[in-house]
């Protein structure tokens, strides 16, 4: 009915984070190792171009649901552009947000917070890096 | 089979990521996020729908099917339409400034 609304309100939410965190930012160099052993410095990948990724996810899926939404006849170009507000079913939108929308917006979240851990262990290992080597010499 | 097209198109634009030279300028992340997004928002959907119809979630109607898999295409392709001009307007290789100006 209208479930993609949660997840894009969500959006709204966490790409105005993004703009607050990225003005105070300050990039951070690190030395990182490389497969083949060698060293080089690199600009550590700062929160904000994480927060980006999910703000690519909820933007994108709620961008594409809402063609779904349209194909089905669910959203119209002309007001209250919601068929379901039109015919009466608002409390039944409501639920269905509740529900599907809510876990929806659990779901992209949950797994954009995976990324940032996975993403963070990798940094980790790459940034103990010499360590790992000067162990392996000894 | 919405939830299957784009899980294939989220799958394929992640392996040229993975694979491709000129990732960060030609914004294939963002396919990738964006797809990712989309099917994981069809999941959730899936998982209500199999909570209300059980095992007849997966039997559905074949024209049901041959309908959702061409929405899934359509799907697909307005990501790749979003991507294009996300690409176009950022224009991070300058190819369309280039285009615009003549040098004299």
């Amino acid at each position: 009915m209208a479930c993609f609304i949660v997840p894009a309100a969500e959006a709204v939410i966490t790409t105005a984070v993004t703009k607050i965190i990225k003005s105070k930012e300050k990039e951070e160099v690190i030395r990182i190792s490389l497969s083949d052993g060698h060293f080089e410095e690199a600009v550590k990948t700062p929160f904000s171009t994480k927060l980006g990724w999910l703000n690519k996810m909820l933007w994108g899926g709620s961008a594409l649901l809402a063609f779904e939404h349209i194909w089905h006849g669910e959203v119209v170009p002309y007001f209250p552009f919601l068929t379901a507000i039109e015919n009466g079913e608002t409390s039944g939108m409501l639920a269905e947000m509740g529900s599907a929308g809510v876990l929806m917006a659990v779901i992209v979240t949950a797994v954009w917070g995976g990324m940032v851990a996975v993403s963070s262990l990798i940094e980790k290992r790459a940034i103990s890096g010499p360590e790992t080597a000067k162990g392996g010499a000894r | 089979m919405t939830l299957l097209t784009t899980v294939f198109a989220a799958v394929i634009s992640t392996v040229i990521w993975y694979r491709a030279e000129g990732r960060s300028e030609m914004k294939i992340g963002t396919l990738c996020c964006m797809y990712w997004g989309a099917s994981l928002m069809w999941m959730a959907d899936a998982i209500m729908e199999y909570k209300e119809l059980g095992a007849g979630f997966f039997t559905p109607a074949p024209a049901d099917m041959l309908n959702d898999f061409y929405l899934g295409l359509s799907v697909v392709a307005l990501g790749l339409v979003i991507w294009l001009i996300t690409l176009l307007i950022k224009d991070p290789k300058g190819i369309v400034r280039l285009a615009l100006f003549r040098t004299k």
